[in-house]
């Protein structure tokens, strides 16, 4: 990959549900090693946003490009939007690492199971090699301990790391957390972050919706501020911290602050 | 007691259990296939397929077996265009009817299993199933066939078990399983219970252990489902 191509770059994106517009033309490039914190209220689309990049819910309009690989997308008979190639779909989403904001461990397997389920045999790499990798990531995030634990016996912090765990071992290009720390009780908040900043340090790119100010503030490159489905404010975190133009986004992180 | 007649009752009984179980065994097998055509039709969102997997469903669960069976043994049989057919030669086998029609019912019941097993899939799973690339019938495979038929396991267990009894309604189509040589015995000999209870105990003995069966799979794939380890 040259220098000059983006990491993930998504193209004025429009989503509704029935006659709710969610997403009103939303862009965004996201370079190698950024770490984009995505704000908003409930409701701003910000989930939304995140969900359309690996086509969990398919943008009505908009162009999602990843390490310079455009998805291609056509209409069907009713005009609604839908992937032209669901091979080319799925390798995509092999490429992006989504982490969930209710974990969605597969409750059937391991930690270890869970880790190298997908690159045994979405990216049929060879066992032993994904199992050697599996076990460096769970060291990464602190659940070696627990390689043989289904995820019911883990506590909700522990799960959410070993679902961190599990999406880097597709060696993804770029890793979209969707709420990560929004199902966790208070003191469990800190042992993911702790890893999601570890990971932002390493240079991952990263797509991260978000509730955690301190997060969006001190560890993302750059923040983007979603209001009624259109980018109400962006920019470098300290630019919109200490004085964004935006009146709604200064409102908003005073509630958020409480 | 006499010790003598109640052996020789029991070695003519068992004589016939394999009879019962070939029934059975056929049956739930070749019922489980139609089950999963079912079950496919009813989830597949095909609006013809889906109004034929429940009216399939709800015929042959609303119906009694003795009375499928009876249609499938002395019903079809009746229709020259079907004694004309290349069925014929497997139909006018009372075997095979006993099979076809218990596995027809079996299938209705299994189909349900099939569904609330495949509802019960936590949709956040398939999710992230989706997430990493898999493609639908990897997902199928690997996520959601293996979590579903651990969810289908304990209502599975008990459609087994019940099957293993309606077996007894072959019967009246001229087989001889385990519960026909019993009200022969019955007829021939004029002891009214001793045959019975013998059968009863042979059929729950054999449920007893389709039952141990069940529950050693369910405990072997079902970690995750008890307490963690200390």
């Amino acid at each position: 990959m040259s220098a000059e191509t983006p990491a993930l770059t998504v193209d004025t994106m429009h989503k509704s549900f029935g006659q709710l517009e969610v997403l009103r033309g939303v862009s965004l490039t996201a370079n190698d090693g950024d770490v984009i914190s995505i704000l908003g209220s409930s409701g701003s689309g910000k989930s939304t946003f995140l969900r359309c990049i690996n086509l969990l819910e398919t943008p009505d309009e908009g162009v999602v490009t990843v390490a310079g690989e455009t998805i291609k997308m056509r209409r069907r008979g009713d005009g609604r939007a839908e992937p032209a190639d669901r091979r080319q779909v799925d390798r995509i989403r092999s490429e992006l690492g989504m982490v969930f904001q209710s974990f969605n461990l597969w409750s059937h397997l391991t930690v270890l199971e869970n880790l190298i389920e997908a690159p045994v045999h979405v990216q049929k790499r060879p066992r032993g090699e994904c199992i050697e990798e599996a076990r460096a990531l769970l060291a990464k995030v602190g659940m070696s301990e627990r390689e043989n634990y289904y995820p019911a016996h883990l506590s909700g912090g522990q799960q959410q790391r070993a679902a961190i765990a599990r999406a880097l071992a597709m060696r993804p290009k770029v890793m979209l957390f969707d709420e990560p720390t929004s199902a966790l009780d208070p003191e469990l908040v800190g042992e993911v972050l702790r890893v999601m900043r570890a990971l932002a340090e390493e240079g991952r790119t990263m797509l991260v919706v978000t509730h955690e100010m301190s997060f969006a503030r001190d560890v993302s490159t750059r923040v983007m501020f979603l209001h009624q489905g259109l980018v109400e404010a962006e920019g470098p975190p300290q630019e919109l911290f200490s004085g964004s133009t935006s009146d709604r986004f200064r409102q908003f992180i005073s509630k958020e602050r409480g | 007691m006499d010790f003598d007649f109640i052996t020789k009752t029991f070695v003519r009984l068992l004589a016939a259990l394999p009879l019962t179980l070939s029934v059975w065994f056929l049956s739930v097998v070749l019922g489980g296939l139609i089950a999963a055509g079912v079950t496919w039709m009813r989830v597949s969102g095909v609006k013809p397929f889906e109004f034929f997997a429940r009216a399939y469903v709800m015929v042959f669960r609303g119906t009694p077996l003795l009375i499928q069976l009876f249609v499938v043994y002395y019903g079809l049989a009746s229709l020259p265009a079907l004694r004309a057919s290349f069925i014929w030669p497997f139909l006018r086998d009372a075997f095979n009817c006993a099979v076809l029609s218990l596995a027809l019912c079996t299938a209705g019941y299994q189909a349900e299993i099939f569904r609330g097993a495949l509802l019960a899939v936590p949709h956040g799973q398939v999710e992230a199933a989706r997430a990493c690339g898999m493609s639908r019938l990897l997902m199928f495979r690997r996520i959601i066939f293996p979590i579903a038929m651990r969810h289908a396991l304990p209502a599975y267990s008990t459609e087994m078990i019940s099957m293993v009894k309606s077996t007894a309604l072959v019967s009246l189509i001229t087989l001889w399983d385990v519960m026909s040589i019993a009200l022969k015995i019955r007829n021939d000999t004029l002891v009214t219970y001793l045959p019975l209870i013998l059968a009863g105990a042979i059929y729950f003995v054999v449920n007893y252990i389709i039952g141990a069966g069940f529950l050693a799979l369910e405990r072997r794939l079902s970690p995750h489902l008890r307490p963690r380890p200390s």
